[in-house]
């Protein structure tokens, strides 16, 4: 089987979970956490030549927002994403964020990793290397899941499914309310 | 007689048979000046009425009721009766008269002098003899009408016609679906309904009809020009179907139903639906649905991600709750209310034991809607919530529990309009009183700032209602806010509690007396404390002093920090003492709801003020002692407490005002101040003064004499304008020759126009062109300043000199030296100024000034522009931003299209100042870009991605905002240049500046979504 062919079951059963969440909520009153503040302004960000390096917590804030598919949340609310489970080096320019799943048999996983991937893709400078994975021990099929996200082809594969970019792209709406 | 006959039938003989339209219209005009009356018409058209062809038959119908349409109110009973029974029969003719004959009775039915019976045989004919949807849409529309002008007038004689007309007119509407005959049709159901038509047997044929559009689904096509809109039909069938309650036992399935749609608007229009319903819907008709109902909101409440359809769920629930309250309890029957509400209550009461989970929240805001609803329904769920909450409060010990417990909880503490209890009422949480008290004292004390900024909440609430804290608790909550004011430096928490202080200190001012103020006064005087402290207190006794009494005791205690700023005693940085002035503008604010208060300020704290900073001056000229009261950010902040508190001076006491401050600085006349211990004869108004800083105190002259009501006279004013002019025009001091200029504009601007205004401005024009035109002078930039001035006050005037003195300004923009000064000049004139000459200060200032200064100028600046050597030019695109920025919204976007190649040339302008005021007004108008935009994109992307990568951070950001609201502008025209602008904006993701970074990621967001499924 040709990586091609791998990147288009990935999509298909991707699909399938999508067709079927829509109707029931796996989990229909998962814990919620308080929302962080948004990062307090200091004199040096105002500075025309102080140069501020790209940290963990711009790093979070670009993926905190994120809606989860299933509840009209954010992954921080439901604390999918941590400020602790992201590790940016602005000077080697690697990013690892690590995500952790509701449930430990969450069928949005990789649809959570896949929009977190996306998110940072468009979001940061091209010379970062990006690694998103799950937060060990957190999800019954971990590594599938980390095997899948890490795909280059894989994961341009399945943006290439028009119904799959858009459920990702409804993640990464800024909410209208 | 007989001339006339022959050319009525003329007329008829070219309209009928020579197909001449324009001859109905002469025909009518005729009937109307009375050349020919109707019965002569009808005989004219004798022949072509009985003709054997339908053609013709119709042609002749059709000049009939073309004339009737504009004569009909002149037509006798008789003539009507006549005409009506033709028409009734033309109405079983051929089918091609019949939208003749139909505008033919619309015209009659609109008569005032319909016979009696007319209008029951006209619908009976029209019920029988007409298929009503076979029509065309504007014979049907025709049909509509002849109802609703019946309706209008034979109301009685309608309604004799019993269930036969409402079953016609169901009818005749059965299948209608144009939008304009359906807006028709409702008004009609609406009429039948709440004129009290009997609906017989046929209740459900007149819903279904009705209710087959609901939930309304109609988008307007594109640039249409009826301007039907989908609110318009929704409000109206809404009408009809809430209208009344015997459409109750259809509606309410119908909206259970609906409510289970995916369509976003119909949940929201079933969930309003449903609340108009409560209106007129009595228990009766309710009752056999609740159940059903209320798991429908309570599923759309707690499930959705809408905003819009969680508030239409609870305003609902809040519609059904307080219709039941209205309910009259029966001795034999069980209490409606209490028997849904302990639904509600078993439903929702044990998600609230679930601090952490997603449900807690929208089962508290159910809770809370059925609580707000009405009084009898409040004290019902508060007395099964409120010792809920407080048990799970005192059992949970993680304070992110107890502040999501303690938001919950505020909820139910703010009664609403509709459940705040009536006179002689208690509130309802008077049993629950001492244990509230507990809980938001102990909240108070908690480590987590969130929680105490919710329990200041709380406690605002609970001092709002009478009854629920006794003096003690008053005392103890006070100690608290004290305690926090000194202790608690989070920003949030700060600002709650002086927020919470301030409104309950207005309640009872006592406590804050007794207890508050000598504690922050010993603080802040105590020289220990450090500066974020002392600003707290400071901050705090401003929001307590809204009462008179309060004021008395904070506002002396503002001023002896100042004094004590003075002598130097504890240190006050220059930030500090100008926060201090801040503190005491904010009460001086509330002189203007209190006289009391402003004759404090004009008694004590404006003769103090002006003393402190007179004694200041002396001692720098005389000791070279520098005290921060010289510091002209202090005096700038001085100010506007003056003139606040001036401007709400009443007419005594302003005079008073304006002969003291005048004395002063006129004559040196010192004996109003407090502690007087200053020379005689202080020359303020001389510009030698300025060596030790004497005359800056110019400014708080201004303050006083330029804000009081216009009706004041201020004394010895030529001789004040004289002094003024001279310092102005000599002085070397900017902040001194600045304020001078401005007191000298703002007392113009309010003088009288007369022969004594016109000689000082002849007089100071003349100066100032003398100096001005002097290029080797020393002192034009003072003259240049005092013609800004004294144009700014002329043009908010409308005073005609004002374009004279503008026009000097415009050609001053050329000018080498004075150039960039000008440009910015027109900025000081377009925008408020926040000392003088605004309408706080009763200046006068004519409504769209603006408006009118840009109409008349914007020209010259063009022509200016384009005639400017190239050097020049920026001065002129500066000079147009600043005045474009200005300008009202709706004036922008109506001017932009003449000036958007100016504007796209200041963005290439390399002044970046003149970048970042252009970006600034085009950033608002490209939210809602006009139709000239469209044409210029090409051009305005590539400027805007030029200056993403600009040197200065500020036009970097504002040139990404700009980019990012232009993603929202229709997809077809910017989706071409979507791959140009993701790639021009992957540079900005790698800024060294983290705040474009955030613009930069925003907006590259917004343009990947564009045009890409799930986007947008």
């Amino acid at each position: 089987m040709n990586s091609h062919q791998q990147a288009n079951r990935f999509t298909q059963r991707e699909l399938q979970v999508i067709m079927s969440g829509g109707t029931r909520l796996e989990n229909a009153n998962p814990l919620i956490f308080q929302r962080s503040g948004d990062r307090l302004l200091t004199a040096t960000d105002e500075d025309e030549d102080a140069a501020d390096p790209i940290d963990d917590r711009e790093i979070f804030d670009l993926i905190r927002s994120i809606n989860d598919p299933e509840h009209p949340l954010s992954l921080k609310e439901l604390n999918v994403v941590e400020q602790m489970r992201v590790n940016v080096n602005d000077e080697e320019s690697t990013v690892s964020v690590e995500f952790t799943p509701t449930i430990p048999h969450c069928s949005m996983a990789t649809l959570i990793g896949l929009s977190l991937k996306v998110k940072l893709l468009r979001s940061l400078p091209d010379r970062f290397k990006i690694d998103v994975h799950i937060t060990p021990g957190t999800h019954a099929s971990e590594d599938a899941v980390n095997k899948q996200l890490a795909d280059k082809e894989r994961v341009a594969a399945a943006l290439e499914n028009s119904q799959l970019l858009e459920v990702v792209n409804q993640c990464l709406s800024t909410r209208t309310m | 007689m007989a001339a006339d006959n022959s050319v009525l039938l003329g007329l008829v003989e070219e309209f009928v048979s020579g197909q001449v339209d324009s001859k109905a219209a002469e025909t009518s005009t005729g009937v109307k000046n009375g050349q020919f009356t109707i019965l002569q018409l009808v005989e004219a058209l004798g022949v072509s009425l009985s003709s054997s062809q339908p053609q013709t038959r119709g042609r002749g119908v059709q000049l009939l009721s073309q004339v009737l349409q504009e004569c009909y109110s002149s037509l006798s009973e008789r003539e009507v009766e006549v005409l009506l029974a033709f028409y009734e029969n033309r109405l079983k003719d051929h089918y091609v008269i019949i939208p003749h004959v139909l505008q033919g009775l619309k015209a009659l039915t609109k008569c005032s002098v319909l016979p009696p019976g007319s209008a029951v045989s006209v619908l009976k004919s029209i019920f029988q003899d007409i298929h009503v949807q076979s029509l065309m849409l504007a014979e049907r529309s025709c049909v509509y009408n002849i109802l609703i002008s019946l309706m209008e007038s034979k109301e009685e004689e309608l309604k004799g016609l019993g269930a036969d007309f409402i079953f016609g007119f169901v009818q005749s509407v059965d299948g209608e679906r144009d939008p304009r005959n359906l807006l028709l049709a409702f008004q009609v159901a609406r009429n039948i309904i709440q004129r009290g038509y009997d609906l017989g047997k046929f209740v459900e044929e007149l819903f279904e009809v009705m209710s087959c559009y609901f939930p309304i689904d109609f988008s307007p096509p594109p640039s249409d020009p009826r301007g039907i809109t989908q609110e318009e039909l929704v409000l109206s069938l809404r009408a009809v179907l809430t209208g009344t309650s015997q459409f109750a036992e259809f509606l309410l399935p119908l909206i259970i139903e609906k409510l289970d749609s995916d369509i976003q608007s119909a949940k929201v229009d079933s969930l309003q639906t449903l609340a108009a319903c409560g209106l007129t819907y009595s228990h009766k008709e309710l009752a056999e649905f609740l159940p059903g109902l209320w798991s429908s909101i309570r599923r759309e409440v707690s499930q959705t991600a809408s905003e819009r359809v969680e508030s239409a769920g609870l305003s609902a629930l809040s519609a059904l709750v307080s219709c039941l309250s209205r309910s009259v309890l029966n001795s034999d029957s069980e209490d409606v209310l209490q028997v849904f509400l302990s639904l509600v209550l078993k439903d929702c009461q044990h998600h609230l034991c679930e601090p952490d989970l997603k449900l807690v929240w929208p089962s508290a805001k159910l809770l809370q809607a059925a609580a707000g609803a009405s009084y009898r329904a409040s004290l019902i769920v508060s007395a099964a919530i409120i010792p809920a909450l407080l048990e799970q409060y005192n059992n949970r010990t993680q304070c992110a529990h107890r502040r999501t417990l303690l938001e919950v909880l505020q909820g139910f503490v703010q009664p609403t309009a509709l459940s705040r209890p009536a006179d002689g009422e208690d509130s309802v949480l008077v049993a629950f009183q001492q244990s509230l008290c507990g809980v938001v004292f102990s909240a108070l004390t908690e480590s987590s700032a969130g929680l105490q900024v919710t329990a200041t909440r709380v406690l605002s609430a609970l001092g709002q209602q009478p009854g629920l804290m006794a003096q003690t608790d008053v005392e103890k909550a006070v100690d608290h806010l004290s305690r926090l004011i000194l202790e608690e430096d989070d920003p949030k928490l700060s600002s709650a509690v002086v927020e919470c202080s301030g409104s309950l200190a207005h309640l009872h001012p006592k406590a804050f007396i007794s207890r508050l103020i000598p504690r922050l006064k010993e603080e802040i005087l105590s020289g220990q404390s450090d500066a974020a402290v002392r600003q707290r207190c400071v901050t705090a006794l401003a929001s307590v002093s809204s009462l008179p009494s309060v004021v008395q005791e904070s506002a002396p205690v503002l001023l002896q920090v100042l004094a004590s700023a003075h002598t130097g005693s504890c240190g006050f940085s220059v930030e500090e003492v100008a926060a201090v002035c801040i503190s005491l503008q904010k009460i001086a604010e509330h002189a203007r709801d209190s006289e009391e208060i402003g004759r404090f300020f004009h008694d004590i704290i404006i003769p103090h003020l002006l003393g402190l900073c007179l004694q200041a001056a002396l001692q720098t000229r005389d000791a070279g002692h520098s005290s921060p009261l010289t510091d002209k950010a202090v005096l700038s902040a001085v100010v506007p407490v003056m003139s606040t508190a001036c401007a709400a001076l009443r007419s005594e006491s302003a005079s008073r005002m304006a002969a003291q401050a005048v004395s002063l600085f006129l004559d040196g006349d010192v004996s109003f101040l407090p502690e007087n211990a200053f020379p005689s004869k202080i020359q303020l108004l001389q510009s030698q003064a300025e060596s030790g800083g004497l005359s800056q105190l110019v400014c708080l002259l201004m303050a006083c004499v330029c804000s009081l009501p216009r009706s004041v006279e201020i004394p010895e004013i030529d001789r004040l304008l004289l002094q003024l002019e001279d310092l102005s025009c000599t002085c070397t001091h900017l902040f001194s020759f600045t304020s001078a200029a401005k007191c000298f504009a703002g007392l113009v601007n309010k003088r009288p126009a007369g022969e004594a205004l016109d000689a000082v401005l002849e007089r100071v024009m003349k100066r100032i062109s003398v100096e001005l035109e002097n290029t080797s002078s020393a002192q034009r930039t003072q003259a240049f300043t005092l013609l800004l001035w004294v144009s700014k006050a002329l043009l908010l005037r409308y005073h005609p000199l004002s374009t004279a003195l503008t026009d000097q300004l415009f050609a001053l923009l050329s000018d080498p030296a004075l150039g960039s000064q000008a440009a910015d000049g027109f900025g000081v004139l377009m925008s408020d100024c926040l000392d003088v000459l605004n309408r706080g200060c009763h200046a006068d200032v004519r409504i769209m000034y603006r408006q009118r200064f840009f109409a008349e100028n914007s020209t010259k600046l063009v022509q200016g522009f384009n005639s400017a050597e190239q050097e020049k030019k920026s001065c002129y695109l500066k000079a147009l931003s600043h005045i474009v920025s200005n300008l009202p919204r709706q004036v922008q976007l109506t001017e932009l299209p003449a000036l958007l190649p100016l504007l796209l040339e200041a963005l290439s302008c390399a002044d970046q100042a003149v970048q970042l005021s252009t970006l600034s007004c085009l950033q608002p108008v490209l939210l809602e870009p006009p139709e000239a935009l469209r044409n210029q994109l090409e051009a305005l992307f590539s400027r805007l991605l030029a200056l993403t990568t600009s040197p200065a951070m500020k036009v970097r950001i504002a040139s990404l905002q700009c980019v990012h609201a232009l993603s929202r502008l229709p997809e077809h025209t910017v989706l071409p240049f979507r791959a140009r602008v993701l790639k021009a904006l992957a540079v900005p993701l790698d800024d060294k500046k983290r705040l474009v970074r955030k613009e930069a990621v925003a907006a590259r967001a917004e343009w990947f979504l564009l045009g890409s499924p799930g986007g947008r």
